[in-house]
Formats: structure tokens, sequence, C-alpha cells
């Protein structure tokens, strides 16, 4: 383990931020996310993700956010473990019948101010699975939706700029 | 011709007695008690036990066969000789059958609903479904009951960013008694999609049934759909299709090493893994156009070539995992305050594993030596070399063990892959209509385990009706098992070793 913490201590973060040209992408995301989530809640966003029948690729990415390259906590975005906790919802999956119920609680257990998104195709539309017997369909049916990140699943990075957006249009 | 059909009902009924490249065979209620009983002796292990609105079927390996076998039986009446109340791991897939078919095993000793709550509109939804009026089922838990005891319920929102399911603990203490377990919070009716859809469609609805496996999934429906039409993918795009598998299951060990070590309150482990993980993802991006790699296998193929670069790019990965792979079993094995945790915990017994025929690093950890590439074996496997990891511990440790066997296996199969990969089409044309209808079957090594597939084409080339069992069917209830005995909050620790799938089991 001394290996791996000395490694830690010595060699240079990995966490990307080169302002490159061709690489500005994630830099600019997050200095503006930084900047958008102090103005407008202070220091930070507390996010509750709610999967809501998603087939769990969703998750892996938003999991993928944490990591060491896009470290998400850096930019003030936290996830929690209580929607009492949050200030934005994220759900995903084409919002089974089975788990209706589960998401309106999840959203009446949320303070105000609070936002949702709907991340990935199937909590746009259903995606594949519309039109099914067991399905809602599209999250904003079940709870009001403030943004939609495509993508099956989104990466990360659609996920940050997603953030974003959201961030301006809570203004 | 209307006239000639009457005659002979038996033509239309659903396919002739043949699911390749397995034999499948129609047998009366006594045929279907004889395979039930030969499984509940263990002569041979459950595969999957499904319908498809008109018969049943049963799938199995016998021991020490190298082809599974299938039976099917005719439902007449809506009913058929439980294998449930002979042999337990088939309680869920036959309450499941009662759910969305209407059809009930005769004697199943657990009547409750698994996957419909309630709360769908209709019930048996994939046969004939018959509008009902509840909000919601109530649902009775077992009981456990006396003056330490105590419930705790947790559920279906857990506190991680994780899949919904329930879990209802009874507690002495910090000790569990008892655990279970209510799934189908994500149940997306894939059955009922799986009806009538075109291949090409039916092809993205399985590659979501879990997103995590979404390769294996995609893998195992390509080989069912190739199997049932006669056709045989390029040699290349065999071997491109166990390379994007591979990937996938490196992705899913490393990412989840971390997350078990991360439960231990360890979360050196899970940066560490974490990162091996995103350049695995960024490499699959790279190489295939998806970071999942969703989509890429195809019946009758690849969807994407490798280029050399990508080839070139997949080896200085490899090396720098090779690198990589000896620190981190120093770090998990050396630590003291995570085997700890680790040694002991959530242990599974080896009857369970066998009994359940219990696939995955949760069986090969508790004894059960499976491994659908080897034991069954399909292409390109059969023309590589690896070994199969081990243990008979059963405990948490043992499943993180074997989890880095596996990386290690799969480490020498994308090697040979990359070394090997054969040159030409990586695509052919699947037949657009069968001349008639026509069943295949596949059973393919998901990180998790063995997924098994099971399809018919009717004549038009929609499929009829198609079948998916994951591997986590029969993981879940052996979770309920290795807790007991063990303190609430070693509770993530075990269930994070087996990471059963909810969408893949929920379907």
């Amino acid at each position: 383990m001394q290996k791996f913490l000395l490694q830690g201590l010595f060699r240079g973060a990995l966490t990307e931020r080169a302002p490159s040209p061709d690489d500005a992408m994630l830099a600019e995301i997050g200095a503006t996310l930084e900047k958008t989530a102090r103005e407008k809640l202070g220091r930070s966003l507390a996010i509750r993700e709610v999967d809501a029948g998603s087939c769990n690729g969703c998750e892996l990415e938003i999991h993928a956010l944490s990591n060491a390259f896009y470290d998400v906590e850096r930019f003030g975005l936290r996830f929690v473990a209580s929607p009492r906790h949050a200030d934005v919802l994220m759900v995903t999956g084409p919002v089974t019948k089975n788990m209706r119920e589960a998401l309106e609680r999840a959203y009446n257990a949320t303070p105000d101010p609070k936002w949702v998104v709907a991340v990935g195709d199937c909590a746009l539309d259903g995606g594949v699975f519309a039109g099914s017997y067991a399905c809602v369909g599209p999250v904003s049916k079940v709870v009001p939706v403030d943004l939609h990140i495509r993508g099956c699943p989104p990466d990360p990075v659609a996920l940050l700029k997603g953030l974003i957006a959201l961030l301006n249009a809570a203004s | 011709m209307l006239f000639t059909r009457k005659e002979k009902p038996e033509a239309t009924a659903p396919g002739a007695p043949e699911c390749r490249p397995w034999a499948r065979q129609d047998v009366d209620a006594g045929g279907w008690r004889d395979a039930a009983g030969e499984i509940a002796d263990g002569k041979a292990d459950l595969l999957s036990l499904w319908s498809d609105g008109v018969r049943v079927y049963l799938a199995f390996l016998p021991q020490g066969a190298a082809a599974p076998r299938i039976v099917s039986l005719a439902c007449t009446e809506g009913r058929f000789p439980s294998v449930g109340a002979l042999h337990p791991p088939a309680l869920r897939l036959e309450r499941t059958i009662a759910d969305l078919y209407g059809i009930e095993g005769d004697g199943l000793p657990d009547k409750r609903r698994w996957l419909d709550h309630g709360r769908w509109g209709v019930r048996h939804p994939a046969n004939a479904p018959l509008p009902i009026e509840t909000a919601s089922d109530a649902y009775e838990f077992c009981r456990a009951e006396g003056a330490p005891l105590h419930q705790i319920a947790v559920g279906p929102i857990h506190a991680g960013i994780i899949e919904p399911g329930h879990f209802r603990f009874s507690a002495n203490g910090e000790v569990v008694v008892r655990l279970e377990e209510r799934l189908g919070f994500v149940h997306k009716g894939i059955d009922r999609l799986m009806a009538g859809a075109p291949i090409a469609q039916a092809a993205k609805v399985a590659a979501r049934i879990s997103g995590d496996s979404t390769a294996a999934y995609s893998f195992a429906f390509a080989r069912a759909v190739e199997a049932a039409l006669g056709v045989e993918a390029p040699a290349r795009a065999q071997w491109l299709r166990a390379l994007i598998a591979e990937l996938e299951r490196l992705a899913n060990h490393f990412g989840d090493i971390g997350a078990i070590c991360n439960d231990a309150a360890f979360s050196l482990m899970l940066a560490q893994c974490g990162l091996i993980r995103e350049r695995l993802l960024r490499a699959a991006a790279n190489c295939f156009g998806h970071r999942l790699m969703m989509d890429r296998i195809a019946p009758g193929g690849v969807a994407a070539d490798l280029s050399p670069e990508g080839a070139q790019a997949l080896r200085d990965l490899l090396e720098w995992i090779n690198l990589m792979v000896p620190r981190l079993i120093g770090l998990f094995g050396d630590t003291t305050s995570l085997q700890d945790r680790t040694v002991g915990t959530g242990v599974l017994s080896q009857e369970l594993a066998r009994q359940y025929a219990c696939g995955g690093y949760v069986g090969r950890a508790s004894g059960r030596a499976f491994d659908a590439r080897l034991n069954v074996g399909y292409a390109p496997y059969d023309q590589l070399s690896f070994e199969m990891g081990g243990s008979t511990e059963g405990d948490v440790d043992a499943r993180v063990w074997v989890r880095f066997d596996e990386v290690r296996a799969s480490i020498q199969i994308v090697e040979q892959i990359l070394d090997r990969l054969p040159h030409g089409p990586i695509h052919v044309d699947v037949p657009s209509a069968p001349s008639a209808p026509c069943e295949g079957a596949a059973l393919v090594e998901s990180f998790r385990g063995d997924v098994f597939v099971w399809l018919r084409i009717g004549a038009d080339g929609a499929i009829e009706r198609a079948h998916f069992r994951d591997p986590s069917w029969l993981q879940w209830p052996l979770l309920e098992y290795a807790i007991k005995g063990n303190i609430v909050a070693d509770f993530p620790l075990c269930n994070k070793s087996f990471n059963c799938s909810y969408s893949g089991h929920d379907l």
C-alpha cells in the first residue's frame, strides 16, 4: 500500500484539466460549472440518483463521473444517499410501473428548490422499451423534468455538459 | 388451404421439436416429471425454465455432458407438474411463468406473485392479458418472529447509485437471521416486447437487458439467431466478439473489485481500479465506437471492425494493466484491515452452489467449476487457451480472488486474440425470412456467469418468442443464504461480491 500512497504523492494528478485547444472541453465544462454552481447554489449541488427501470448502463456511466479522470466532486457536485439531502433528482430508465410510486415518493421527499434531470434515451421517451405494458414511458409523465440528457447511455462528458445546462436554466 | 390447416392443428402449432444446436424433445407429463426428477437428484444442472404461452420448456445440462437438453410440455389446461416442488432453484422461474403467462405449476409450494406487483393494469400480460383494477398487490413476506427479532426494510431505492430492489431483513440485534428479497421493480416486459419484433429490433432490446452485460447478451442473442437460421458468422467476427466480451468482462471485474473494497471503506482500491476501468472503456470507445460496446455484436457478425491502430492501443493498455494487476493483488492481499472484513464473510456453501447450478465467480468461489466458455464451448474459445480460477472457501474474499483469476485469464485471451485475429469479412447477411419457423438457443459466459437464450423465429423472419435467463436468477436466492449469521453492516460487502443484476433478472 505504501507504494500506492507514495505514488499518489509524487506522481502528477491524473484528473484531466488540460486547457489545450483540442482537449479543452472538460476543463471548460469544469470551470463554467464551478462558477455557475457557486453563483446559483452557493458552493455545491447535491444529486440523488434514482434508477426507475434502467438497464444499468446509465448507472455505470454516472458512476464513472466519480473516477479520477472526471472527479465530479471538484465542481461541487456530490451524490447523496437520500432525496432529503438532494437539490437534483437524476432519473434513469423508462419508469417501470413497478417503480412509479417509488419515484413519486422520492420526488415528494426532495425539498424545494429542486430540479429533475432525466438521463438517457429511455428516460426521454421510453427508448427501446417504449410501449411496453410494464413501463410508463418518459420520466416527464411522472415528475416534472427540467432537463434531458440524451444517449444510450450518455457518456460522462455528456452528463457533465447536461449539468451545466441545468444550472443555466435554473437561474 | 384453410381446410388443410384446420385438419392439422399441430402444423400451425409452434415449431417442430428441434432447437439448434441442441435437441429439444416434446414430452408428456411423465417425461416432464422424469426430467425434473433428474435435476432434483443432482444428475443434471437446471439451466432454465420458461414458457411461450403454449408450452413450458425446461433446459438442463446432464452431469458431464457438453450439450444441454431441452424438454417441452404442451400445457393444454394452463397447468404443468411443478419443478419447483422438487427443486427449489426453479421456484422463482415458475412464479414468473404464472405471472407472465397465467400457466401454473401443479404443486408449486410458493404461489405468491413474483414480478407482477399488481401495477401493470393486466394479469399474465405475455399471453392473454386480462385487465385488472388493482393499483398494487399486498405482499406477504416470510415471517421470522420472536422477542429479540426485528425487521429492517430496505429499498426499492437504495442509498447508492445502484438498481432498485427490496430487501427485508429479520435481525437479532446486528445479526441477520433471515433475508428475503423482493424483486421485479425494473420489470420492463421483455417477453412481450420480443414477441413479433423484427430481429434487428429484438437485438436492440436484448442488448439492453442488463447494461453491464450488454456484449454478452448481444453475443448470446446473435448465436441463438444464427443457430436457428443455420448461418455462421465469419471467423474474424467470431474472434472480435470474444475480444469485445473479454473487454467487457475486464471492465466489470475491475469496477467490482474496487467497489467491493470501497464497501469495506478501502477507497484506495476503488480509485485504482476505477482508473483501469475508465481506460478500458475509453479504449472500447476508440476501437468500437461505444464505451460499453452496446449493439456492436449483431446477428451475422459484428458492427465494427478493429483497426491496426486500435489493436496497438489495446496492446499498450494491456501492458499497463499487466503492470498494475500484481500491485492491486498485493494491495488487496496485504491489507489486513480489508482481510478482516472479507475473510469468512458471506459464506456460500459448496452444496448450495451445486444445487443451484450457480454460475460465474459466485459458483467458482464455492467449488463449482463451470464456465460456459469451457464446459459447453463456443467459437472462438475452443481455439483459445486459458485457465479458470476457483476456490472452495465461498466467502467474499474468495469471490474477489476468483475475479483476480478471471482478470488474468481475460488478459491472456485478449492477447491471444490480438496475436491471431483472422482477416476477412466481419458480417454475413442473415436471411430475412426462413423457409419455416425455427428455434435456436445459446449459452454464453457473461462476466457474471452463464447467460441462456432461447428463441423461435417465425416464417416472416420476426422473433415469435424469446426467453433470456440471466445468471442472477440462480445467484439471487443464494445471497439470501450467504448473508445468514452475518451482521447487517456486512450486507453491502456480501451483496457487492455477488453483484447480481436486477434488470437482467426482472426482465
